[in-house]
Parts: C-alpha cells; structure tokens; sequence
C-alpha cells in the first residue's frame, strides 16, 4: 500500500515546517500548498494555525481556503486542523471584544479562557470521549498546548451528536474542547506536531483511516 | 495545576555549535546543537530553548541552519533567542521552524518592537528575556543587566517583565546572573516578585545545581524551569528533575517510552 497523500495547506501561518516534517515522520506524502485542486484532491487535509483568529480566517479566505473546508466535510473527506486551524471550524470568535465569523462547522464560539495563567502554554492531560480513534493508544499522554482562546464547556451549545465527539481539557478549572473527531473531520486545539511521541500516535492515527 | 511543570535544557550557541561545554559520553559529536537536541527530547525534555550567542551575520545563518536542522528532527517546542530585534528577525525565526523567539536587548533598545512582533504573529510567540541582578539602585531591588551581566540597563528588573507583559510579550524568561552558574540554587525572591506582577507563563533561570533546587522555584511561582550546565556536564537528567518535581507534588510529563537513556 503507498503512502497517503496529504496536503498541508499553506496560508501564510507561522511554524508550518514542523506540521510538515511531522506528519511526513507519521507516514504521509505530504506537500506544503494553498493549490485549491491539490487540497480538495489529497487524501488527507492538515489545515494549521496560529495566533489570531480573524487573521486566520483572513488568511484563510485568502486563498478560497473556507471553501475548501466545506467541499472536504460535505464530501466526506478527512481533514486535520491544528490550533486556530481547529478554532476556525467554529461558527465564530471573539478576541478583543471583536466578533469574527469562522468556517461553521460545528457550532460554538472561541473566546478567552476564563483563567488567570495564560496563555495556557505547555504540556496539558486530555479527557478523550470513550472509543476514541484519535486518542487510541495515547489516551494519558500529555499533549502541547499554546493558547489563550479556545471552546468553552460553559458557552458552547452541543449538538447531542457532537457530545461523544469532543476532547476535554482543562486549565485552572476552565473546561474547553481539547479536540474533536467527528467522522472523518479531526480537530486538536494543542498541537501534535509538537507533543513528541503521544503527537506522532494522534497524527498516525488519522493517516490510518485515510 | 493540571498543566505539567516544563523542564528545559538551553543551549548557548555560536557559529552553529554549542560553546558551553558539554559532558554526554554517547555522543558523536557533543558541539552539534542538533545531536544534543535529540537527545534531550528523548530524555523527557519538555521544550529546548536555543541561545545564538554569535556576533556575525554569518555565524547567525549557521544557527538559521542548525533551527532548520533540529525542526527536521525534534518534535518538540522550540524557542530561539539571541540578536532579536525586529519583526523581520522573528519571521526568519518561525520560518526556519522556531516555534517561540526570545528577545532581550532588542526589546531593551526598542520596547516598541514587542507589540510590532506580537501583533503580527501572537503573544505566545515571544518571550522576553530578562537578564537580572540584585542591586539597591533599582526600587525593586533588582536591576536588568545586558552583555551577559556585565552591564546595567538601568531598568528595574520587576518594573521592565510588568511592561513587557503590558506591551504583549506572552512568556518571561527570568535569569538571574547573580545565580547564573553557581549551582547554589535559583534567585526565589526575584521569581516571587516577577510572579508578584504578571500573569503570563514564568520560567525560571540560573543557579540550578541540585535536583531539590527546582521545586522551590516552582514554589515560589514559576511554570517552568530552565537550566543549561547542570544537563551538559550530565550532572542532572531531565528525569532527575521531574523526580523531583513529581516527589514535591508538581504535575511532569512522562512521555512515551522514555527510557532516560542516551540513545
């Protein structure tokens, strides 16, 4: 069997060189592209990100990346998206008191994290849901976590299916969605390019079912 | 706490290798900041921090080459600091595979850069350095140094990480050049008074000697700690330390697999 293809989608996000060799270390042919038609035709879809959520979505919406999105979830198509890559699949974020609309597909906001350390930055345990695919052989590992905004427990308003697909983590008390997997679209607000090991499993894991 | 207390080896670079002098017995090459990277991520190392002491502007390619290199191979989080001065040098940074940059005297010579740097890429990406010393010049009592602590700033050390926080940097790496290689311990005033002031991650620096020398720094309020020398002369393992830490009651990362070993 050849090595899955994956498509990295370059957008002008920070760090990318590592999303790239890690997955690449997994398993995958990977190519770094913002090419509509090599993204929406890859087997696999890893959609990084950071620092802030609308210049994510602008850099997104740049170059037709949101449309790309929703052609792979309508299709069915598995995607991976990494930190904010994770938040903009959101119906929308609010930083700075400014709104901005995400991608929607799921519903919730991205606001900060009702804690007083942040951002919360480090090595963090997760609270996977039972049978978790993403999370199989790593379940108590410790995962990297850089961020100040994220999925609160509080504010988001579950679709009752969406309940068994969602990760927990949680800082000075704050509960927020750590990751999700729903079907073939997986999303982890830390980053498995960078948690070792336990990060390699998670990203292996998803090149196994593509 | 439910976040794991962060143990970091750093290493003080020049001209792509490493200066300070390092002990590991397996190792091919004990200079190759890379070689040693590897080996302290598969010791347990929780994030690797790279100090470009370089003057030159070729000796500062050869460390681009060398980030280049350990982000090929280490998947672990890597900060890199040492002549930052602008937005530009941060760029350059994240795209060789730097996840975080620190920035000392840049930041002393321009505060301005810092919102420059964190506006276009983020808070979490920067963290300020503080080089810093006891001194009855300064309110606080501690001052902020620059040329390896030779020389005053003329910055309370306190008053400088509040601002730095205030101006957007996300992390503050404090290291105290009073303690800096002595071994007798870390500076626990000064961390409780930066502790005192921000809310951002804490990382504390200097003085380590002994594995019981962590756990009062974490006590007295920092998230992470950093040491150098200690690690390269092998007179601590990062297991060591998380023993340590874990026997004080801290959360540490024990990751997959690690054996403690150098393999």
């Amino acid at each position: 069997m050849s090595a899955p293809r994956v498509v990295i989608l370059d957008y002008g996000s920070g760090n990318v060189r590592s999303a790239v060799r890690a997955v690449a270390r997994a398993g995958a042919e990977v190519e770094l592209t913002a090419d509509r038609d090599a993204a929406l035709r890859a087997d696999g879809l890893v959609v990084p990100g950071v620092g802030a959520f609308a210049a994510c979505m602008d850099g997104l919406t740049a170059i037709g990346g949101g449309d790309i999105i929703a052609e792979r979830v309508a299709a069915g198509r598995p995607v991976l998206a990494i930190c904010v890559g994770h938040q903009v699949l959101f119906t929308d974020g609010i930083e700075h008191g400014e709104q901005a609309k995400g991608c929607g597909v799921w519903p919730g906001t991205v606001e900060r994290l009702h804690a007083v350390r942040l951002p919360h930055m480090g090595w963090n345990v997760v609270q996977p849901p039972p049978g978790s695919a993403a999370f199989a052989g790593v379940e108590r590992q410790r995962f990297y976590f850089v961020h100040s905004y994220g999925v609160r427990a509080d504010s988001i308003r579950l679709h009752p299916e969406l309940a068994d697909k969602i990760t927990w983590a949680d800082h000075e008390g704050d509960r927020f969605v750590a990751a999700v997997e729903d079907g073939p679209v997986w999303s982890t607000q830390f980053h498995p390019e960078k948690s070792g090991d336990a990060g390699r499993q998670l990203i292996a894991n998803w090149l196994g079912r593509l | 706490m439910t976040v794991a207390v962060r143990v970091i080896p750093c290493l003080d670079v020049h001209g792509g290798r490493v200066v300070k002098g390092v002990n590991f017995v397996d190792l091919r090459d004990a200079g190759d900041p890379v070689e040693l990277g590897s080996v302290y991520d598969a010791e347990g190392a929780d994030e690797l921090t790279f100090l470009d002491i370089s003057a030159s502007v070729e000796g500062r390619e050869t460390t681009l080459e060398v980030v280049r290199r350990t982000a090929e191979t280490v998947f672990i989080p890597l900060t890199v600091g040492g002549g930052v001065s602008s937005v530009a040098d941060v760029d350059t940074l994240l795209r060789a595979g730097a996840d975080k940059v620190a920035i000392n005297t840049g930041a002393i010579h321009r505060p301005e850069v810092i919102g420059e740097i964190t506006r276009r890429f983020g808070n979490q990406v920067l963290v300020l350095s503080v080089d810093a010393r006891r001194s009855p010049d300064q309110p606080s009592g501690f001052e902020v140094t620059t040329h390896g602590g030779r020389k005053s700033a003329g910055l309370d050390a306190i008053e400088w990480a509040r601002r730095g926080v205030d101006l957007g940097v996300g992390e503050i790496l404090l290291n105290s050049m009073d303690a800096d290689g002595t071994t007798s311990g870390f500076d626990l005033d000064m961390i409780a008074a930066v502790r005192a002031v921000v809310d951002v991650p804490l990382i504390a620096s200097g003085g380590a000697g002994r594995a019981e020398d962590f756990p009062p720094a974490v006590d007295a309020g920092a998230d992470a700690v950093l040491a150098a020398s200690v690690f390269h002369f092998g007179t601590l393992r990062v297991a060591d330390v998380k023993a340590a830490l874990a026997a004080a009651g801290y959360p540490v990362r024990t990751p997959v697999g690690a054996g403690g070993g150098h393999s």
